[in-house]
This record gives C-alpha cells, structure tokens and sequence, in this order.
C-alpha cells in the first residue's frame, strides 16, 4: 500500500518543492514575528522605565516654543499638533516654490546643454557636471552660512533695483497687500477664467467644423487678460496695495520679508534639482528621433509647430516619470532643512521632540508624512504611464 | 597621364580659428547675442572667484586644521594605523591593476595621486607615509603584472579581508590607553575618515541585504515579495535623515535596556538600511534585463533555483548594474553628510568645530569651499575611475 502513495508524490514531503515554500514562508513570518515582538517588548519597557506610553494625546499639549515663520497663525502657546501643521505648510510652500523654479531653471539648463552655440553648451555642461559631484548638504549649508548670512546687516542693506533689499536679517522684496476689493476682484477673475474656458471650447468646435486649427490658447489668455486687466480698472480701488518693505530700527519691515533660511534652502535646493531636471530633459528631447522633426517639416509643419505637435508630445512621455521623481527628491531634500534652522516638518518634529520626548510617535508620524505623499506621487505615476503609454496597432 | 592626375585636391576648408568663431558662436543674431553674454559671464565670474580665491581668502584655517579635517580628534600618536591600513589599500590597489588593469591612465593617475597631495602643507612625516602610499601602489602592481593571474585568489581575499582590518586598525585590539594598540573611542573619530569608513561600511554591507531584497521582490513566494516591496517603498519614501533620527533615538529603544550601542553603529546601521533599499531596485532593474531563456537553459542543465540564481542569473544581473551601482555608492559617500545632523563629526560635522576656534570665527566661506572641494574631488575620481574600470572590464562590449 504505500508503494502507491510513493507514487502519488514521488518524493518525500522534506524534498516536495511545494510544501517547501509554504513551510519557507512560515518560517519566514514566525521570524519577523519574533523580531517584530523582540522590539515591541524592548520598546514598552524601555518606555515603561522612562515613565511614558504610548499615543498622540500629547499632540493637544502646549507646544512652548516659537517657530520663525510661519503661514498661519502660531505662537508658543499654540498645540502641538498647531506646530506641526506649521511645519508641513512650511514644506509644502518649499517644495511648491523650489518645483516651480527649479523646473524652470532645469528646462532652460536642458536646452542649453542642446544648443548649437558652443559657450552655452559648455557653460551648461560645466554647471551639470559641477553640480552633480557636490554634497547637497554642504552646498545648502554653503548658501545659509556663507552667503545669505554674510550679507551686510540691515543698517547698510544693499538695495537692487525695484527695491529689493538684501540684508543678513533676509531679503525684503516688494508685495501686495489685499485691500477691501480683493475678493470682489477674485470673483471677476474666474469669471474671466470661465469665459475663457468657454472661448476655448468655442474656438475647438469651431475648428472641427472649419477644419482650420485656430490659436486657441492665445485667445482663451487674451480673453482671461482683457477680464483681468479691465476688472483692475474698473474696480473702486486698485484689490493690491503695493508695500514696499523699508528699514526701520535693525530690522526689515513693510513688503514680505523672506528669511535668509527660506531662501538659502530655497536657493540651494533649486540650484541642485535644476541639474538633475536638466538632465532629465536633454535626455527626453534627444530621446526624439531625427526622421520624426524631417518627417514633420515633410508633412509642411513649420519648425514651431513640428515642435509643439511631434517632438514635444514624445519627449514628454520620456521626461515625466524622471521628473516626478525628481519633484519627489526635492520635496524629500526639503528635510535638510533641519540642518540651517529653517522650521520645515522634520525641523519643527525634531524640536517637538526634544519638548515631549516621544520620539516614536513622531518619527512614525514623520515617515507616514512623507510615504504618503511618495505613495501619492507613484499613484500619479502609474496613471500617467498608463494614459501615455504608446497605443500599439 | 592624363591631367586628371595632376589635378589639384578640391579645396579643402581650412579650420580657421575665426570660421570656428562664425560657424559656433556667430551664426545667428541669436547666438552672438548669448555668445557675448556668455562671455561677459565667464568673465565676470572667473575674474570673481579667483581674486577672492587667490587675494581675499584666509587659506591658513585650512592648513592650521589639516589634521582636524582628515582625521578627527583621533590621538596623532596612532595614526599610524590608519597609514597601515592605507599602505595595504594602496598594494591592493596596485596589484589588482596589475593583474586585470589594461588602462595605464588610472595606474598612473592612482601612483601620482598621493605625491600631489604632499603638495599640501603637512609634515615631513606625513610626506614620507604619502610616498611610501605610492611605492606600495608601485610594488602591488609589479608583483601583480610578473605574477600574473596566478596571484589572483590571493587578491581577491585580500580585498575580503580589508576591510574587517582596517575597522580592526582603527578600533584598535587592547584596552584603552595601555598596550600597543589601544583602542580609540569612537566619538574621537573624525573627518574624512569616519566620512570614508561610514560609506566603505555602507557599501559592503547594504551589497547582500539589497540584493536579496531584489530577489525577495522576485519571488514567487508572496509573503517573501510581498515583505520586500514593503521595506523598498517604505525606505526609499522617506529621507535619509528621518532614517539617522530613527536609528539615533529609536535603535537604542528597540535593543534591551543592558544593551548599548555606539552612535557610529547606529550611524552605519541607518546608512545600511537606507541604501540596501535604493540597492535592491537598482539589482531589480540588472535582474528583468536576463531573458527568460538563460533560466529555462540553467533548468535544463539540471540546476535548481538557487544554483541558477547564483551561477546563471545574478552574475550577469550585477555584471549590468555595475556602473548604476557605482553612481548609487558614490550618492552614498555624498549622503553621509548627513550624519553631522545627527551629531557625528564627519568631514561636515568637523567644519563646526573648525568655526568654532576663536581665531577662525567669520571664515564659512574657506571651510565650506574647501569641503565643497574634496567632496567634488572625490566624487569625480570615483565616477572617473569607474569608467575606466567599465572599459577594462569590458562592460557594453558584449
């Protein structure tokens, strides 16, 4: 009888390949289960002694300590959960900023680096290959220190035209101030953006039905500009107040007063990217086959228009997950920050730390932060390499 | 002979400095324009930075704090441990090349390296130990190339067992303060060493974890994948330094209340888990790149999973990746930065103290520059030397 059972398996079960893994597996998890317990129990007591548990009803606490800027309303008697909103704003206003201008500077770095003019070229060149060997910390911490710092102090302030001051203290630079029409003017502005849209859509049937492709962005903007510019006019009072910012004692006032910590994190962190980001971009357009530009101007598409219609859509759909990611290590470099003092949300988490003492809750609270966001970023990824992914025939 | 024979050759365009000028900087008004800028630029900046470099800096904090920068507080009197370990690194060196090295560049790029370093100010002694660093180098290379292949296991194990040396060099093996090699605390580590030690650790030991976590990713068998695609996302979503916090404030927690463990090995052990992630993706990318058919042969021979894993596949999967794995190790040697945030004085950290010293207050520029400097230097030798070794080892060729 067992003669059958031999032959039903073949091999005995330690060498059954199948019941194998699953056993591998157990194995595996039982593992991680005893680490993972290993920690926990040392973490509860190590925490038990240090009289302290587990759980964010601290966040309600009082913080105790200032943050230098802020985009809402904070003092130190705020919470902590007030305090690391600030923070998170604070990154998030970074990350936007540096993506705006980093994106800008990259691109023109790009097609620098594509130029026919030989200076331009190798100027480009240089910067990327400069750029790409420097520790992104020292260089941040170059621009804080050694720069941003050693500007003169307010007493003796540079002044650049448009009265921009440059001072140790920060940078004071012209700004609007809402006045009572502001919001009036707000809602006349999406009118016009409406409007727009509804030119736009106009103009695209318009084209179906003529055949003639119409400039539809330039006259959808032209309509949006003449609603903006004659609402300006229009209105009682200008909806901006311009400020300008002054000296006043020994500090800066009046305008808005960028710190020399926002604008050194700012500063370096674009300068870093833009290389990178360039890369990216003499990449996707070179990326763009030769016949692809002669087979437009063939078809009698001026160079402008071979350009927007043929190379720019596939070089795109090289440059955009790159980009992202570098979008995503910008945003991740923001935590450097910690280094030059400016309150970002792992600077104002690491204080908030040193005030409470939970080190756990806000480290996991921290990481959650930034995975979610990355998390968020490959979710995008992923859906906009399935909506460009080449529709073969 | 008919005339043609003696026809003049069609006129050749001459290179002109000034038709290069038209044809590259000139050609459209455009372009003249930028030209001019770009001049103007060039000039502006370089005329800038040399009169600060050469007129304005103060370089004597530098050359007062050579040793601080490279080494730390670590005792002057046992350096000599650190040339030991060195004066190894440098046969090593020399005798791999001498056995697999075709490139004559690198050789002799690596045999001058340290006598243009006695260029800087250091002591006689220093001098002497930089030039026996390239006598060594010399020596490795002519026993390598008269040796040849024959020495080849030896080096290899050599390479193994460097590193565990050198760690061992560094820590040292007696007591503290008594015998012939008392060990040195770690806080008094410093400077390039702990900036060089903190990467070469990182290498060597995020190398397996990433790449089993690569063939964890992998696998077929889902708890193993589905573990590794949690810990790569996980650590690759987050930045280093919330990693260095957690292994400053947290490691400490998870170990038993008996147990301590040194702020440089939570240092590394942070680096190491951090890198192993970006590692395992990058092994990922060499592991899809080997055709099916190269696995479907191995079971064909005979081999079971692992063996096909080991012989077939991951040979030729690293054999791919090496020069994305060089550029990945020398982000890591950039990113070690970052443990100055956490307290470490690293090349980075030792900058404070450096500014700290009364008679050097105010001197950010010098110190940073500098630093800014060596790392740049260092970095471009890694990704320089790596192309070449790309070339000798034949990488894309095939």
């Amino acid at each position: 009888m067992t003669h059958s059972t031999a032959q039903n398996s073949g091999i005995p079960f330690w060498r059954d390949e199948r019941i194998l893994r699953i056993l591998g597996q157990i194995a595996f998890m039982f593992a991680l289960g005893i680490l993972g317990y290993f920690i926990y129990a040392n973490m509860m007591d190590g925490l038990r002694r240090q009289g302290m548990t587990l759980g964010f009803s601290f966040f309600t606490g009082i913080a105790g300590f200032d943050i230098g800027e802020s985009l809402i309303e904070y003092s130190r008697e705020s919470s902590y959960l007030r305090a690391f909103q600030v923070g998170l704003l604070n990154t998030a206003l970074v990350s936007v900023v540096g993506i705006f201008l980093a994106t800008i500077l990259g691109v023109i770095l790009g097609v620098a680096r594509l130029s026919t003019n030989f200076l331009i070229n190798r100027l480009a060149a240089l910067y990327l290959e400069i750029i790409r060997n420097l520790a992104l910390l020292v260089f941040l911490i170059f621009w804080y220190a050694a720069v941003f710092l050693k500007l003169p102090k307010v007493k003796e302030a540079i002044v650049w035209p448009g009265n921009i001051l440059l001072t140790n203290r920060g940078l004071g630079i012209p700004w609007g101030i809402p006045t009572a029409s502001f919001w009036t003017y707000a809602w006349v502005l999406a009118f016009g953006f409406f409007l727009a849209i509804g030119v736009a859509l106009l103009l695209v049937q318009q084209g179906r039905r003529t055949g003639r492709s119409p400039l539809v962005t330039l006259w959808a903007s032209l309509t949006f500009l003449a609603v903006a510019v004659i609402g300006w006019l229009v209105l009682p009072e200008p909806p901006l107040r311009l400020d300008l910012p002054y000296v006043k004692g020994l500090n800066l006032a009046g305008g808005k007063i960028l710190s020399p910590e926002f604008m050194a994190l700012t500063s370096g962190l674009v300068l870093y990217t833009a290389a990178f980001i360039g890369e990216v971009v003499r990449a996707g357009i070179m990326s763009v086959p030769k016949g692809q530009v002669e087979a437009a101007r063939a078809l009698g598409l001026s160079g402008f228009q071979s350009l927007r219609l043929v190379v720019f859509p596939q070089a795109l759909r090289v440059i955009v997950p790159p980009l992202i990611s570098q979008y995503l290590n910008l945003t991740k470099n923001s935590s450097l920050a910690v280094a030059i003092g400016y309150p970002d949300l792992f600077y104002v988490s690491s204080t908030i730390i040193n005030q409470s003492g939970r080190a756990v809750e806000m480290i996991s609270l921290v990481m959650l932060t930034y995975l979610s966001l990355s998390l968020l970023t490959s979710l995008f990824m992923n859906w906009y390499n399935q909506k460009i992914k080449l529709v073969e025939r | 002979m008919t005339d043609l024979a003696n026809a003049l050759p069609p006129l050749a365009e001459r290179p002109t400095l000034l038709g290069w000028m038209r044809k590259n900087l000139f050609d459209t008004w455009y372009n003249s324009l930028l030209s001019i800028l770009a001049i103007l630029f060039i000039y502006w900046a370089a005329r800038g930075m040399l009169t600060w470099a050469f007129q304005v800096a103060k370089w004597q904090v530098i050359a007062v704090n050579l040793r601080l920068f490279i080494i730390g507080q670590y005792p002057i009197e046992q350096a000599w441990r650190l040339w030991v370990s060195m004066l190894l690194l440098a046969f090593l060196i020399g005798n791999s090349l001498g056995i697999w090295g075709r490139s004559r560049v690198l050789l002799v790029t690596l045999f001058l390296l340290p006598l243009a370093l006695a260029v800087l100010p250091f002591s006689g002694q220093v001098r002497l130990w930089l030039a026996s660093l390239s006598g060594m180098g010399g020596l490795g290379w002519l026993i390598g190339r008269s040796a040849g292949r024959a020495l080849r296991q030896v080096v290899i194990a050599g390479w193994v067992i460097w590193m565990p040396i050198f760690i061992l060099l560094i820590h040292g093996i007696t007591p503290e303060g008594q015998g012939w090699m008392p060990t040195v605390a770690s806080n008094l580590w410093g400077g390039l060493l702990l900036t060089l030690l903190l990467t070469i650790v990182g290498i060597v030991f995020s190398f397996p974890l990433g790449v089993l976590l690569a063939l964890g990713r992998r696998s077929e068998l889902p708890i193993i994948r589905w573990f590794s695609i949690g810990y790569i996302e996980l650590v690759r979503g987050v930045p280093l330094v919330t990693i260095l916090f957690m292994a400053q404030l947290m490691l400490p927690l998870f170990l038993p209340a008996n147990v301590t463990i040194d702020r440089v090995l939570r240092a590394m052990v942070g680096i190491t888990l951090f890198s192993a992630a970006y590692l395992a993706e990058n092994v990922r990318g060499g592991l899809q790149a080997i055709s099916k058919g190269q696995f479907e042969a191995a079971h064909a021979l005979g081999l079971n999973s692992a063996q096909t894993m080991i012989l077939i596949v991951l040979p030729q999967a690293l054999r791919l990746v090496i020069p994305i794995l060089v550029s990945q190790f020398i982000g890591l040697f950039k990113d070690t930065t970052l443990v100055s945030i956490v307290g470490l004085f690293d090349l980075l950290g030792i900058a404070d103290t450096v500014l700290a010293q009364p008679e050097f207050l105010g001197l950010q520029r010098e110190v940073y520059v500098f630093i800014s400097v060596l790392y740049w230097v260092l970095s471009y030798a890694m990704s320089y030397a790596s192309q070449r070794l790309e070339v000798s080892l034949g990488l894309g060729e095939r």
